[in-house]
């Protein structure tokens, strides 16, 4: 009490914003920090990705021959094909920002409509690529690693196509995104990267390696 | 310490939209204001302390005799294992940081609101579902594989408690992670101007650590947890030794994430103790950087510690010897936090009520449970008890002591910034006498019991131990009493204490510049600092910040 420099009546609600309202429009009490904040909550999902990675190198360090006695050979070409076109999905959407940048939102919408087209086109091929496969599940421990890793690998491929499907849906009105203005855009486009990283270090455990 | 010195003060910044006043319906709100959420974590959490306790006292009442006569063997894992995870997942982690965390580091840091407030909310009312998630499963049966949940274990026994357990647990701790991911994006984007790291209060730094904790390894126990959810309903083998995998993956897997947890419950601990003591004792903490570095150094090394909880789970001689040495280093760090608390008090001008009371108590049972812990580090003493009673006297010296005993601590000395009330003195020294008596009479003897030999997690035991394990439940009765001269002064307080005032504990730190409870977006006007946090007993310092634009405030150096 002594000492404060408060003065009650000020303290009284003359000074208040809604902020439910507010956060609505983004945030312009303070700069937008939200880019920052998908970049730190995608350490976290980077170490899901470490811990079963971990995991899976562990298992195959521990058994005797991996993969294990009897596991059928995998097929190269379309496991290929698709990490091709993933790893240039990520270009194709990395176009995306020097785009809304100028401010050109019609070539961003075109740029990220061809990246939905691949990332789809990858996830189809996974589909086929799993019903073509000579072992389920619970053949062995191989195979449960692999259908797990692959399959909440899908999830965020999923995830990552919903994310740029809303940022095409909202582009449709003028003005959503601008230059200056275009956090979903970003976020994004940095999920994707992220998805494809975590591709290519999946690829080369399990089909390489 | 570095000085600071009073940052140029901007006009305050106008503000169209009307906002409803703070009601107790906001609290029952998706409100996205911290310090209502603050609160919301706080209240529901002790809500959940409650019913943890109320398990742990059933536990308690089953050991009082060494048969098997309260409850069933399989009601009692089930007890113990919902006992143990309440406490830790629903209680001490979304208290330590939730509640705490969303409370105080906007005031601290000068700033409005959390970086995301929104997300705020949504990891706040992840709480209450998957809390009452996790009772439901009694209905169910409980799962009964210890907090642990080791496999294969955990595959055979109640798998539909034990799915309910994994549910709740990921959904616990993607809550956490969404908190983790706000703090840390608070703490370093949000800062008032002229407020660097270096300036901060302590809590801030023990936060920026536990948060960046809680990133690192809270993942990790989830991809675990989804990995043992295929091997309980789809049937795989990962962790299943028939199946050609392996249990001990889940271990390293778990502790990866579970020793961590620890430091995760007892950091944001350690930074309101460094907050309380030069509050009460009147003099500016000792060795600002020692402690703030060394949560640091606590979140690192805690990272490269987690198998010595696997020190008989086969794993090899010189694995465990890294991890041994590893785990006595963090006594470093950890001393050097006591070592820095005990000469912030030193020739001190203390004020011995209930926040004081409960810092005090609080740096002398950690320590205890820090001595126990560093000889559980050495690996040949730690395969003697491992599993045994002194496991859970020094789990309990460490969670209850430590992290319990803190967040009594402010909850006392926060109280009347959150509610603009004071809580009683005499009712909360009654809490204090009670709750540390009760406390090292239910578990001091368990140190005792391990050493000879009992065995945790199990119902019935040798008649030789049980004399102190009557002893043991005698004090849990004590505790179990303790609670509710809390509850009602709470309560009581909230509702009808005497007014507070802005800043009775006469504290620098910028929370206690503002109105008690704060206006909606804290600081009416930009706050200004003038003054470093700690800076108590010189030149009769008066608090540190103007919040008047016009205001041409003194450094007090």
């Amino acid at each position: 009490m002594t000492g404060s420099t408060i003065d009650p009546s000020k303290a009284a609600l003359n000074y208040h914003v809604s902020e439910v309202e507010a956060s609505g429009h983004g945030h312009e009490a303070h700069p937008d920090h939200r880019v920052f904040g998908v970049i730190v909550f995608l350490v976290a999902e980077a170490m899901i990705f470490l811990g079963l990675f971990v995991a899976y190198l562990t298992f195959r360090a521990v058994a005797p021959t991996w993969p294990p006695e009897g596991t059928p050979e995998r097929e190269l070409l379309l496991p290929g094909i698709n990490t091709i076109i993933l790893i240039a999905s990520s270009f194709v959407i990395h176009k995306a920002e020097p785009a809304i940048k100028q401010g050109d939102v019609k070539a961003v919408q075109k740029w990220f409509v061809l990246t939905a087209l691949m990332g789809a086109i990858f996830l189809a091929g996974q589909i086929v690529e799993y019903f073509n496969l000579e072992f389920g599940l619970k053949t062995n421990l191989y195979a449960s690693t692999f259908y797990v890793l692959t399959g909440f690998h899908g999830l965020h491929v999923c995830f990552g196509l919903i994310l740029i499907l809303a940022v095409l849906w909202r582009s449709r009105q003028a003005g959503h995104y601008s230059q200056t203005s275009h956090f979903g855009i970003e976020a994004a486009e940095v999920y994707w990267h992220f998805v494809d990283v975590v591709w290519i270090v999946l690829f080369l455990l399990l089909y390489i390696l | 310490m570095t000085t600071q010195t009073p940052t140029q003060s901007t006009p305050a910044r106008s503000h169209p939209e009307p906002h409803q006043e703070t009601t107790w319906r906001t609290y029952f709100s998706f409100s996205t204001d911290h310090k209502v959420i603050g609160i919301q974590y706080l209240v529901t959490t002790f809500v959940f302390y409650l019913i943890g306790g109320a398990l742990a006292t059933a536990v308690r009442t089953e050991l009082a005799t060494p048969e098997v006569d309260f409850v069933s063997r399989e009601v009692y894992n089930g007890l113990f294992t919902v006992h143990a995870t309440v406490m830790i997942f629903l209680w001490i982690v979304p208290a330590g940081t939730g509640a705490f965390g969303n409370y105080l580091l906007p005031l601290m840091l000068g700033a409005r609101d959390m970086a995301f407030p929104k997300l705020n909310a949504v990891a706040f009312w992840m709480i209450p579902p998957a809390g009452v998630l996790l009772m439901l499963s009694f209905i169910w049966g409980a799962p009964a594989a210890g907090w642990t949940s080791y496999p294969p274990l955990s595959i055979v026994t109640n798998p539909v408690g034990e799915m309910i357990w994994i549910l709740s647990l990921l959904i616990l701790g993607t809550s956490s992670i969404l908190g983790a991911v706000n703090f840390l994006t608070t703490i370093l984007k949000m800062r008032m101007p002229g407020l660097g790291l270096n300036q901060m209060p302590l809590f801030c730094w023990a936060m920026l650590a536990a948060s960046a904790l809680i990133l690192l390894s809270t993942p990790v126990l989830a991809g675990a947890l989804i990995l043992l959810s295929f091997d309980i309903v789809a049937g795989t083998a990962f962790f299943n030794p028939t199946g050609g995998g392996d249990p001990v993956v889940y271990q390293h897997m778990f502790w990866f994430y579970s020793h961590p947890a620890v430091y995760i419950m007892i950091l944001p601990v350690f930074g309101m103790i460094s907050e309380i003591l030069p509050v009460h004792s009147r003099k500016p903490i000792f060795g600002y950087k020692a402690i703030a570095y060394s949560s640091l150094a606590i979140s690192f090394l805690g990272l490269v510690v987690w198998a010595h909880h696997m020190f008989t789970s086969g794993t090899p001689p010189w694995l465990r010897m890294f991890f041994m040495i590893a785990t006595m280093v963090i006594a470093v760090p950890t001393g050097i936090k006591v070592f820095s608390w005990l000469a912030t008090i030193w020739g001190g001008k203390l004020e011995l009520n209930s926040a004081m009371l409960f810092a005090l108590g609080f740096v002398s049972m950690f320590v205890i449970g820090g001595i126990s812990g560093v000889m559980v580090a050495a690996v040949p003493f730690d395969i003697h008890v491992h599993d045994t009673y002194f496991i859970v006297a020094h789990i309990h010296y460490v969670l209850f002591g430590g992290s319990v005993f803190g967040l009594y601590a402010g909850i006392y000395h926060w109280f009347p910034k959150m509610t603009g009330r004071m809580m009683n003195e005499f009712w909360g020294r009654v809490h204090f006498v009670l709750t540390f008596i009760g406390f090292n009479i239910t578990f001091m003897p368990m140190h005792k019991l391990g050493l000879e030999g009992m065995n945790r997690r199990i119902a019935e035991y040798d008649p030789k131990y049980a004399a102190l394990n009557l002893v043991c439940t005698v004090g849990t009765y004590i505790l179990a009493v303790s609670t509710f001269p809390f509850i009602f002064n709470a309560i009581w307080s909230w509702w009808k204490g005497p007014k507070a005032g802005d800043n009775p504990w006469r504290a620098l730190t910028l929370e206690w510049q503002t109105s008690s409870p704060p206006p909606v977006e804290n600081f009416v006007g930009e706050p200004v600092l003038v003054t470093e946090p700690y800076a108590y007993g010189l030149n009769g310092s008066t608090p540190g910040i103007s919040l008047e634009p016009e205001a041409t405030p003194s450094p007090a150096t």
